[in-house]
């Protein structure tokens, strides 16, 4: 098996992985950096990304307000000290971007403009139209082309990690375009492989988003926290999933139900504000959370409108006018007109929630270290948490940015630390033996299981038990539901008997990933007897303190469940209290 | 929702067992409001998981999905099954090489695009603790449309230069290169220029426009080239006839 040396080896080549190789490649131009990914670095998710970035950078806002809005948005499941690392770094991390060339959107005076975002008390959100995230991907792909210390190794996807003497040091991968098993070794990983939305049937999220990384790092040892919370967005395209951005209420649109009744007002998100002239934190700029949950109760009450996707309420952005939606939401508009043949101009767009985020990820520790030794995460599939149980809309793209550059400031560290000779022999061996599984799948015959077949059912089972409220009963048959689920995966076969491009293999090794996420993910929910930001349960209605202030940390078993341990939450200066998004208070 | 039976015809290419690319049919129940990439997907899954192709975002903004929809260069995941009648071709996107099946090679693509110094090379340097660099609305529209490229590579499939001269850096390259010439916070022309002066560059063009028209983003890379070639004279007259003008 060819071996590649490096000094860090980077999985994932979205907006947080690009930003570390940048980092690495800025801080020592002779590290040698291997940024590997399944997908070529522009097809990343990142690029789906619609509003923008929050960081504080008018004189209006300040840095506490952002920490306030952060950790209370994220219903006190924050680590405190980690928010305020983040959102010091913030402004510094987007004014880097615009640097590097980013077109941001701007105001008449030539400064950078910011847009209002949902669950935040200042306009902070940097955006570029609606194609924020895309500009984001591209302006860091396009940055790391100036630095040759940067390898890229795309369509090459990643498959174990290699641990020994008690640290990651590289990992094996799968060259999409060979089916050939390559070996990096690494004296440091750093893991930006993005979120797991896929386990769910309807999502916002892009085909790779499949928990890849998290599974890696879990398999290895490192556990994921807080898997349980899992965001919906409030404002899916009811046929397909597609995003339309919240930038679309932060320009002004509302919502409105069947009977033209803007019914965020009826779940503690008013009074009603004036149409066209939204006022920030309440009504349509509550947190996404919350409107998704109000969603699920208008259902509940049969004010909802039924379409032929299913039930919907209205996203209403025809008082915005044309120039204004063709100036500050055009893809919105193309998507809408594109996608389900309605204009938002004209007609008002119906709409439900729709899997979005996963606020929980590998577990990592304010410098972006995972317990593992020598192996980083940073980016969705990480968990920090500066997201705590219901990530503000715009700090995710931030996100990328601050602790992609920290981890690899960290993996520097690391690798200055003085390690020990590796043994290229045991590293050998477990590259052997991961492409010795790889290559079982492949020629095994005679399977009883469609690899299809079983996703469907995943998805299915989660969106069952798992969805914007849980029950204990209902989570206690996901958990039993997955569990069989990752038992039949056995039974899987590759009809695709082909080395090259082998899709139906990367679908395989994608669907063990998600089945590993999902179980995790379950067993959190089932274990939280609690309602807190995303997690919501019909039989725990109130937010514990008492016993659930705490990070759920899962570790793997192959066969067994997860096991689920706590940690404490850093609390540093703000107590829980109580969110409220009343536009009344003062 | 109206349902309707398409016979989907697809090309595949193993290079593995196939010395020549075959057609493959495939009866697809589609929906009405479908887009071409729904039909290969139910393929993939239902049908038949031997198909290869690239696809993620489903929105057509990751670039990956590119491909000939009864001749013409689409976006798969922007192809609407309405838009066709019963019999629907799929091939790889043309002027590349087939990888597998609709999968292409597209590493000479990308080496073009790192070619043209797609980076800000700033006229000034100024630290992060100094803020942003002030561009007004009207500056940053300048650039604008050049910057909405998704690298689908659509632009070269139609391009009759591509096809001719595989050297031909192409539409989107030059584009991509022309949105940072135009940037106020830039100072990189000259060097850019070179790249693409001395490149089987802009002069190669024909200027037959089919690069604009098949664009699912609306760039224009036609257009970038012309202002490119135009520029290129410009810098040609000064330097040759009147050396005594500065560029
Ligand atoms: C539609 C949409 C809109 C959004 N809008 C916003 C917004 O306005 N503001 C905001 O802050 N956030 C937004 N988000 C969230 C945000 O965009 C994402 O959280 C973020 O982009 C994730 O970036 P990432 O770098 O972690 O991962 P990604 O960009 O998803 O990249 C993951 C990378 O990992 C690689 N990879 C994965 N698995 C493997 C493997 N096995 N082997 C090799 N490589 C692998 C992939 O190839 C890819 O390069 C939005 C999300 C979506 C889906
Ligand atoms: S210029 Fe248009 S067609 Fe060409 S690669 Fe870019 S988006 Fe695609
Ligand atoms: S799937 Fe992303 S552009 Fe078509």
């Amino acid at each position: 098996m060819e071996i590649i040396k490096t000094d860090v080896a980077i999985v994932g080549a979205g907006g947080a992985g690009l930003r570390a190789a940048i980092a690495l490649a800025e801080a020592d131009p002779k590290l040698r950096i291997a940024l590997v990914s399944k997908v070529y670095p522009m097809r990343s998710h990142t690029c789906a990304a619609e509003g923008g970035a929050a960081g504080v950078i008018k004189s209006d806002d300040s840095l506490d307000l952002h920490f306030n809005d952060t950790v209370g948005g994220g219903d006190w499941l924050c680590d405190q000290d980690a928010v305020e690392y983040f959102i010091n770094e913030a402004p510094k991390e987007l004014i880097q971007l615009e640097h590097w060339g980013c077109p941001w959107s701007r105001e008449p005076n030539g400064s950078v403009a910011v847009r209002p975002f949902g669950g935040m008390k200042i306009k902070r959100t940097w955006f570029a139209a609606d194609k924020s995230g895309f500009h984001i991907l591209h302006t860091l792909f396009q940055t790391s082309l100036k630095y040759p210390s940067i390898q890229r190794f795309d369509e090459y996807y990643v498959t174990d990690l290699l641990v020994d003497d008690g640290r990651c040091q590289g990992f094996t991968a799968l060259e999409i375009r060979s089916g050939e098993m390559r070996q990096f070794q690494a004296g440091a990983v750093i893991i930006a492989a993005g979120g797991a939305g896929r386990m769910f049937p309807f999502t916002t999220n892009g085909a790779i988003k499949t928990g890849d990384g998290m599974a890696l790092a879990y398999r290895a040892g490192a556990p994921l926290k807080d898997m349980e919370f899992v965001q919906y967005h409030p404002t899916g395209l009811p046929n397909n999933g597609i995003l339309l951005t919240e930038g679309c209420r932060g320009e002004g649109g509302i919502l409105l139900n069947k009977h033209g009744r803007r019914y965020l007002q009826d779940y503690g998100m008013g009074p009603e504000t004036p149409v066209g002239q939204p006022v920030l934190k309440t009504m349509e700029l509550g947190p996404r959370d919350r409107l998704s949950q109000s969603f699920w109760h208008e259902q509940q009450k049969g004010n909802t409108v039924s379409t032929r996707w299913g039930d919907c309420v209205l996203l209403d952005m025809r008082h915005l006018g044309e120039k204004k939606i063709n100036e500050r939401l055009p893809f919105v508009r193309d998507l809408s007109i594109s996608y389900l043949g309605m204009d938002p101009v004209k007609e008002p767009i119906p709409i439900r929630p729709v899997v979005h985020y996963c606020m929980g990820g590998i577990h990592t520790d304010i410098k972006a270290a995972t317990p593992l030794p020598g192996l980083f995460a940073a980016g969705e599939c990480a968990c920090v948490s500066i997201n705590g149980a219901n990530r503000l809309g715009s700090n995710s793209l931030t996100e990328l940015l601050v602790f992609g550059r920290r981890a690899a400031l960290s993996a520097i560290d690391h690798l200055q630390s003085g390690l020990p000779a590796s043994k290229d022999a045991v590293l050998a061996a477990q590259a052997q033996d991961s492409a010795g599984r790889i290559q079982a799948l492949f020629d095994k015959n005679g399977g009883t299981e469609s690899i299809s077949g079983l996703r469907s059912e995943m998805m299915h089972t989660m969106e069952e038990g798992a969805g914007i409220y849980r029950t204990g009963e209902g989570l206690a048959a996901t958990c039993e539901k997955l569990a069989e689920l990752r038992q039949r995966y056995a039974g899987i076969e590759i009809h695709d008997k082909s080395r090259v491009y082998n899709t139906d293999l990367m679908q395989a090794l994608e669907l063990g990933s998600m089945l590993d996420c999902a179980e995790a993910a379950a067993v959190g929910a089932r274990d939280r007897q609690e309602s807190r930001g995303a997690h919501q349960r019909l039989d725990f209605t109130a937010r514990d303190d008492q016993k659930f202030l705490k990070h759920s940390l899962a570790y793997y078993h192959p066969k067994e469940p997860a096991r689920i341990e706590y940690l404490d939450v850093v609390i540093t200066k703000s107590q829980p209290g109580v969110r409220d998004y009343s536009g009344a208070k003062k | 929702m109206s349902e309707r039976q398409i016979q989907l015809e697809v090309l595949r290419y193993n290079p593995e067992t196939d010395s020549e690319p075959r057609f493959q049919t495939y009866s697809v129940p589609c929906l009405n409001e479908w887009v071409v990439l729904d039909a290969l997907n139910y393929v993939k899954d239902n049908l038949d998981t031997t198909l290869s192709y690239r696809w993620s975002c489903h929105m057509a903004v990751c670039g990956s999905c590119g491909m000939m929809v009864n001749g013409e260069p689409k976006l798969a995941c922007k192809a609407f099954i309405h838009e066709y009648g019963d019999q629907i071709r799929v091939e790889p996107l043309a002027n590349f090489p087939i990888e597998r099946d609709l999968v292409t090679v597209v590493e000479d693509f990308i080496a073009k695009l790192a070619s043209v110094k797609p980076y800000l090379i700033p006229k000034e340097d100024k630290p992060v603790s100094a803020g942003e660099f002030k561009q007004t609305p009207a500056q940053l529209l300048t650039f604008k449309q050049y910057t909405l490229c998704i690298n689908c590579m659509l632009c070269y499939a139609a391009c009759p230069q591509y096809g001719l001269v595989p050297e031909f850096i192409g539409p989107a390259a030059i584009a991509l290169a022309h949105r940072y010439n135009q940037d106020s916070r830039d100072g990189g022309r000259d060097e850019r220029q070179e790249v693409i002066a001395s490149h089987e560059g802009v002069w190669e063009c024909s200027f037959v426009g089919a690069c604009s028209e098949v664009c699912p983003k609306h760039v224009d890379p036609a257009g970038a080239l012309q202002q490119v070639k135009v520029a290129s004279t410009i810098d040609w007259y000064k330097e040759h006839l009147m050396p005594w003008v500065k560029k």
